[in-house]
């Protein structure tokens, strides 16, 4: 019962403010290019109305297509709930917390994948096939950084392993996952959430045949996945664990904060990456990773 | 025990009968071998749940004339283990088979298919029961012989007979080190019974690293490590489907058995045994995975998936090892406990992965996934169990995979939190190399499910698909619960197997039970959480029902680009869903390429194939067999009387023999 009191708050939390991000990103390209730009809240609004729309459904589409979304959407915010929020320390911590959290969103990848494949698009396919293929070596590189971590505090659960500071291999790490947020959140240079050309697109081409609530959910879950991202980032680098209460909570808002930022300046200033460098892109994520537990290893030794 | 022997009877039995019934009435048999392999199932699986259960391990002992040890059956923790996915497979496994094999009542003799199915069965049971060497070896020896009958099913076509053959070398290519292991052993400890092995101390002798190199090597060709796999993607995609499912699910961890049970009897391990087998854990698990994703055939691609599968087995026995040499119960208790629940969670989803495979087969008439597509509309309870077998095997929650993956990677990643610097690159290659094989295992079955079940039909056959009947319809219904409550109920299962980590892991019971509950309060977390998702799922299933209630639902072609009438053929296929993959990867195996490039005024045909190239492939031991053959020919004497003469030579030779021994 005190789990299910703790839980609910920590959801609302994540459900309201997950959709914050996207906003700042968006502000903070048009800041950079010399554009006013969309208002921060403009995911909001979008929701809102997409809540309230009707559905277009693919006369190929099964009831999974609706399914397919809703379960990824309830896989990342099982993920997000798994998550220590600083202060508030972690919900259900138990050993090998942080193998669930892997899990859940390569689930949730599933759910989206299977609803992209029910469409029959030959578009949808494609991004289908570039999802799936990115996530091996982003998933790679995410585990190497858990391991480090766990390596670093001796525990394998997330509450315990994300408390204290990462060491001197912080840099490497905070990199490395940088890396693969922007691999796994479909950001420029892996992916241009802008773009308006199917043959391009990743992430938006798989949710091209949805619409009105079941896009509201994608758009939501989507959201939730960049700030699971930024927060496992920032909890990952900063001793939150350490910090007293309240500046602990200011410490998580501006680190997310600061990674929100990062993501915008880096899709303002970068152009998208040739489709054949991504490998060697999420390989370098690995290598960080695998070096930022080499550096733990040592540390520790 | 006594139930075991009852079991084997039964299904003997009844394949017997089935066979006398034979031609004049299949329906009879395929009643006979049905029956008798439920009624054989739930004797033996009672067996062995009150042997495991009641914890006293039973055994009978019969002196028999032959010349070599005794009738030695022995029915302990490890073996009711083993028993429980063998029955628990076969029964669903031939009611399938009863239905499916109907359509071949005329053109094949099913009471012969009937009793090697039954005969299979019971080898198996008798495989993990056998208490001495010889009794081991002869059950494997029928064992191998009756899955031979089973793939050559279809004899008629060569590529069959041909797989059949692969069947046969892999199985006996075993056998042959299998012998060698057991007549070494036998002669280090005195005896051939396997109880007599354990208390002998082996370790002593100074050979038990060789003992277990033979049995890797014979062990492996059963199992399907790499590169002794190559029979897998040959055997099973020949084999109706059900048989598949028995052999891909069941056959294939009596391999995993026998290392195991020579793992148990061999003492104290050297620590490069971890080593050796994460090393082959790996390359089956990564290079099945990655072949698997690249196959165009569904059977074939499944029989990869195994291949991949034995491979994390083999990681999570090799972390027990490594466990059991730095001195860490913890990590080897996660480490053979999550390989075990992987044996029988393997054994589930891909017999049930199996049986869909062959429903699409039966329901289209091909295998070929790029002539597939759009089956969930046509086959809603095949695609419906499909896709709970397909996240099983990407070892997605809340499916059983996940579970025993879960137990591995926590093995791992206590051992790197805990343990000294020298165990390091182990256990690293274990959590990059499990992270990697479900990355690919991932990309994989998408692609199967999105490429055969969603989207539009790719041919005519696919459009016409019919869905199976009610009794496979059953069966697969009944494995794709099996997947979930698997899932979600492991944690309460995993204190049964405490009394095969003992087995394993000399550590006292309490060490083990403290051990294992932490883990299980770990997988008791995961339940909670997943039933909690679940619910979240429900409502908002239920709240989306509400919010369209009222509101404009239309259904309208799918966008594609903009164009008004889509091709069928610009869907996306299996191979270019992979295509990044194999590129990205193609300096591992670099793929085949055959291109008939234009050429002259008036270029009559273009042709090009991209072909994945398998290391394991039995077409490269052919020419091994045939240098061994011209070898051995020069040594023939070619008695030219035929066959009298052959008689007087063996005659001769015994004579010769008997003098010897007599001498």
């Amino acid at each position: 019962m005190t789990l299910i009191l703790d839980l609910l708050p920590r959801f609302a939390l994540w459900f309201v403010l997950a959709p914050l991000l996207p906003g700042i990103i968006n502000k903070v390209k048009a800041w950079v290019a010399g554009r006013r730009g969309p208002p921060v809240l403009q995911l909001y609004y979008d929701l809102a109305r997409l809540w309230r729309k009707g559905v277009v459904l693919s006369t190929l589409a099964s009831p999974g297509f609706v399914f397919g979304p809703a379960v990824a959407w309830v896989a990342v915010m099982g993920a997000a709930l798994l998550l220590p929020l600083g202060p508030a320390g972690g919900a259900p911590g138990f050993r090998g917390d942080m193998l669930v959290l892997i899990y859940l969103l390569a689930l949730a990848r599933f759910g989206t994948a299977w609803a992209a494949m029910e469409t029959g698009s030959a578009f949808e396919g494609m991004g289908v096939a570039r999802e799936v293929s990115y996530a091996v070596l982003a998933e790679a590189a995410l585990i190497t950084a858990m391991l480090a971590l766990c390596v670093q505090t001796g525990s394998t659960s997330l509450a315990a392993m994300l408390a204290p500071a990462a060491g001197a291999d912080a840099a490497l790490l905070a990199a490395g996952l940088f890396v693969v947020l922007l691999a796994e959140n479909c950001r420029v240079p892996f992916d241009d959430p802008n773009t308006h050309l199917e043959l391009t697109m990743i992430h938006e081409v798989m949710v091209l045949d949805h619409s009105g609530p079941p896009l509201a959910v994608i758009l939501h879950g989507a959201s939730v996945k960049l700030l699971l991202f930024a927060l496992l980032l920032t909890e990952a680098v900063l001793p939150v664990g350490k910090l007293a209460p309240g500046v602990a909570a200011a410490a998580l808002a501006g680190g997310v904060l600061a990674v929100t930022v990062g993501a915008g300046l880096v899709e303002s200033l970068l152009a998208r990456l040739a489709f054949r460098r991504v490998p060697l892109l999420l390989t370098t994520a690995f290598l960080l990773c695998l070096f930022a537990l080499l550096m733990a290893w040592k540390g520790g030794a | 025990m006594i139930l075991i022997l009852w079991s084997i009877a039964i299904l003997a039995g009844t394949g017997l009968a089935a066979l006398l019934a034979g031609r004049k009435a299949p329906a009879m048999a395929t009643g006979l071998g049905t029956i008798g392999t439920v009624v054989g199932g739930w004797t033996g699986l009672f067996g062995a749940a009150s042997a495991w259960l009641g914890g006293a391990p039973g055994g009978i002992h019969w002196e028999w004339s032959l010349p070599v040890g005794a009738l030695d059956l022995q029915l302990d923790s490890l073996s009711a283990f083993f028993i429980l996915p063998i029955l628990g497979l076969a029964m669903p496994a031939a009611i399938y088979g009863g239905e499916s094999w109907k359509a071949w009542e005329k053109e094949k003799n099913l009471g012969a298919a009937w009793f090697f199915h039954n005969l299979l069965v019971a080898a198996m049971v008798l495989v993990v029961v056998a208490g001495n060497a010889v009794v081991f070896l002869m059950a494997w020896e029928i064992m191998a012989l009756a899955a031979y009958f089973l793939v050559v099913f279809k004899d008629e076509k060569p590529a069959v007979r041909e797989a059949g053959w692969s069947c046969l070398v892999a199985t006996h290519w075993g056998t042959a080190f299998l012998v060698v292991l057991f007549l070494l052993m036998g002669q280090a400890a005195g005896s051939l019974d396997f109880h007599q092995w354990r208390m002998a101390g082996l370790e002593t002798s100074g050979q038990t690293g060789w003992f277990f190199v033979l049995a890797l090597i014979g062990f492996g060709a059963t199992a399907g490590f790499l590169p002794l796999a190559g029979w897998l993607p040959e055997a099973h995609p020949a084999a109706p489907s059900h048989i598949s499912a028995l052999m891909s699910g069941v056959m294939i961890q009596t391999g995993i058995y026998g290392l195991v049970r020579l793992l148990a009897c061999l003492g104290e391990p050297a620590p490069w045994w971890g080593w050796v087998l994460v090393a082959i854990g790996l390359t089956s698990g990564i290079l099945g995975s990655w072949l698997a994703l690249a196959q165009q055939d569904l059977k074939r691609l499944l029989a990869y998936s195994s291949v991949e599968n034995t491979g994390i087995v083999a990681l999570g026995l090799g972390l027990g090892l490594i466990g059991i040499s730095a001195q860490a119960p913890v990590v080897a208790i996660l480490g053979f406990s999550g390989a075990l629940f992987h044996v029988v969670n393997h054994a589930i989803f891909k017999g049930l992965l199996f049986l869909g495979a062959g429903s699409v087969g039966h329901g289209t008439g091909t295998q070929d996934m790029e002539r597939l597509g759009g089956l969930l509309q046509r086959m809603p309870w095949t695609g419906a169990a499909f896709l709970a077998g397909a996240a099983a095997s990407c070892g997605l929650p809340p499916c059983n995979g996940f579970l025993s993956k879960l137990l591995i990677l926590m093995g791992a990643f206590t051992g790197l939190a805990t343990l000294e610097l020298r165990w390091l690159a182990p256990l690293l290659a274990t959590l990059a190399g499990l992270g990697l094989i479900g990355g690919l295992a991932a990309v994989g079955f998408t692609k199967v499910f999105g490429i055969v079940f969603l989207g539009e039909p790719r041919s005519a056959e696919a459009d016409r698909a019919t869905e199976a009947g009610p009794a496979r319809r059953a069966m697969m219904g009944l494995l794709a619960i099996g997947c979930l409550a698997g899932g979600l109920f492991g944690s309460a299962l995993l204190h049964f197997v405490t009394p095969i980590l003992q087995i394993l892991v000399k550590a006292p019971a309490e060490i083990l039970e403290l051990n294992l509950a932490g883990a299980a309060r770990s997988l008791s977390m995961v339940f909670y959480g997943f039933l909690a998702l679940l619910t979240l799922a429900l409502a908002l299933a239920a709240l989306r029902r509400r919010l369209l209630a009222g509101r404009s639902v239309t259904r309208q072609p799918t966008w594609d680009g903009g164009y008004a009438q889509p091709v069928l053929r610009r869907q996306y296929t299996g191979s270019s869903f992979v295509q990044p993959l194999t590129h990205w990867f193609a300096g591992l195996l670099p793929p085949e390429r055959r291109l008939k490039a234009p050429s002259g005024w008036f270029p009559a045909g273009v042709a090009r194939a991209t072909e994945l190239p398998d290391c394991g492939r039995q077409k490269r031991f052919r020419p091994w067999f045939a240098a061994l053959h011209r070898g051995l020919a020069a040594i023939r004497l070619r008695p030219s009387g035929g066959a009298p003469f052959q008689v007087l030579w063996i005659t001769a030779t015994l004579l010769v023999l008997l003098i010897w021994k007599l001498r």
